[in-house]
């Protein structure tokens, strides 16, 4: 498996120590978002919830493209962005 | 060690620390600062302990635990979550940790935590890990007590107590969803909601599907019960089966809608709470403008305004259901948050009021701790 890079939103920057980019080894967004969790413990189940299902206010992309299920493919895609969207005050 | 009173708010922890006179307080904070804290709770057994219920906006629920009377926090290792559902099971992923509640005196160590969606969940290590209540979680009517009419944020999980002389005696409450208690220490559960009224639905006279705002259980009198409900305010005296309407006693023209209930350290007679206007399309802010605390002195027989310090005026806050206290003083202080980020004390049971503190973010939550 080839290293990916992962864009850490601020809000779980706590788990990496304030890296915004880590590495990450991984096929499937899935295997990407384990391969954190082993390195953060407690960062995954803040973006994905028991289900596998993400987050309301967690948003995911595989290059430019919009990961809906963590079972997808990386495909080719070298960086897994990891955004959180929220609105209001 | 001095008492602190711990404020859980949208936006992050606060805390008060009074003098030993309580005339003098100081507000120490923000910690999480950003962090919805839904409940921050001392351990009775061991002070030193402090559970938070937390999110973020962003970000999925967990718990923070303290060893060290909250200077400093870890994570919880494995936060409350359902265990993972399969085929064509309805799936259940917690939203909120909403409730946290210590165990009983003999079990160290045990805590019981409730969520959004309606979840029980269960500590044996300190907060550390914890793990899906399947009695009540998997129970085969838990679908229809959980799932009477789904507010938006799904069901709350609130108020477990349990019963001081014995562990395996609970009660929970779910709002909407009515008060269940089990005796065998969680393994089984059965609806208590006789007497008490459900007049949003379209039969009232159900097992279940009420709407609990918050259930005490007198420490010294344990098969005393009162409850805060959407309908009312309750009292039940154990081993009845049917709750009593007390606030039928209030004043007609305030009537008897809040959210929270606290009750006497020691005097199961005395118990307080802070009506909201429940009236038309449910404003739940203080009454007219005018908040004020009502305090009954026989079980509910009677009740009397206490709102002498409380702005008589243009005071248009609510009171949410975790954000009343009272200490473990003998003439017992009293604390309240509001969601305009002001905490309202009495230190005389309610006679008179002042405020310690305003310009916090929305208060969730209000907890004594020794």
């Amino acid at each position: 498996m080839i290293d990916r890079t992962v864009r850490v939103a601020s809000p779980l920057r706590s788990y990496t120590q304030g890296a915004a980019s880590v590495t990450a080894q991984g096929d499937s967004v899935a295997e990407l978002l384990d391969g954190l969790e082993r390195r953060f413990p407690g960062m995954r189940f803040r973006m994905i919830d028991e289900q596998d299902g993400i987050r309301p206010h967690i948003r995911l992309y595989a290059g430019t493209r919009e990961i809906r299920a963590i079972l997808e493919p990386m495909g080719a895609e070298t960086t897994l962005h990891i955004i959180c969207a929220l609105s209001g005050g | 060690m001095s008492n602190t009173i711990w404020i859980g708010t949208r936006k992050g922890v606060f805390a008060l620390r009074p003098d030993p006179r309580r005339r003098s307080y100081r507000l120490l904070g923000p910690q999480f600062l950003g962090h919805v804290i839904h409940h921050v709770v001392q351990d009775p057994r061991d002070p030193k302990m402090v559970l938070i219920a937390a999110k973020t906006g962003h970000l999925g629920p967990t718990v923070f635990r303290s060893v060290d009377r909250g200077r400093s926090w870890t994570e919880a290792a494995k936060p409350p979550a359902f265990r993972k559902l399969a085929g064509a099971e309805k799936p259940r992923a917690v939203a909120r940790v909403f409730w946290l509640s210590p165990g009983h005196g003999s079990e160290k160590g045990v805590w019981y935590a409730g969520t959004a969606p309606a979840g029980l969940f269960r500590s044996s290590d300190g907060g550390d890990q914890w793990e899906p209540v399947a009695g009540f979680n998997d129970h085969p009517m838990n679908a229809q007590w959980a799932a009477g009419l789904a507010t938006p944020d799904g069901e709350f999980l609130h108020s477990i107590l349990v019963d001081p002389r014995d562990a395996r005696h609970l009660y929970l409450a779910i709002s909407i969803g009515g008060v269940f208690e089990s005796t065998d220490g969680g393994r089984d559960w059965a609806p208590l909601n006789g007497g008490v009224a459900a007049d949003f639905l379209p039969d009232p006279a159900v097992a279940f599907g009420h709407d609990p705002h918050r259930v005490e259980m007198h420490p010294t009198q344990p098969d005393r019960l009162y409850q805060q409900n959407h309908c009312g305010i309750y009292r039940i005296d154990r081993p009845a089966k049917a709750w009593a309407r007390i606030g039928e006693a209030m004043p007609k023209a305030i009537g008897d809608v809040g959210f929270p209930i606290v009750l006497h350290p020691t005097d199961p007679d005395i118990a307080w709470v802070l009506p909201m206007d429940g009236t038309t399309v449910w404003p739940r802010t203080s009454i007219g403008g005018k908040p004020a605390v009502y305090q009954t002195r026989n079980g509910g027989q009677s009740w009397r305004r206490q709102a002498r310090g409380l702005p008589p005026r243009n005071a248009w806050f609510t009171v949410l259901r975790q954000a009343m206290c009272v200490d473990n003083r003998k003439a017992p202080g009293l604390y309240f948050g509001t969601t305009a980020g002001e905490i309202w004390s009495s230190a005389n049971g309610g006679e008179s009021w002042r405020r310690l503190a305003q310009h916090l973010p929305e208060i969730y939550s209000v907890t004594f701790a020794i």
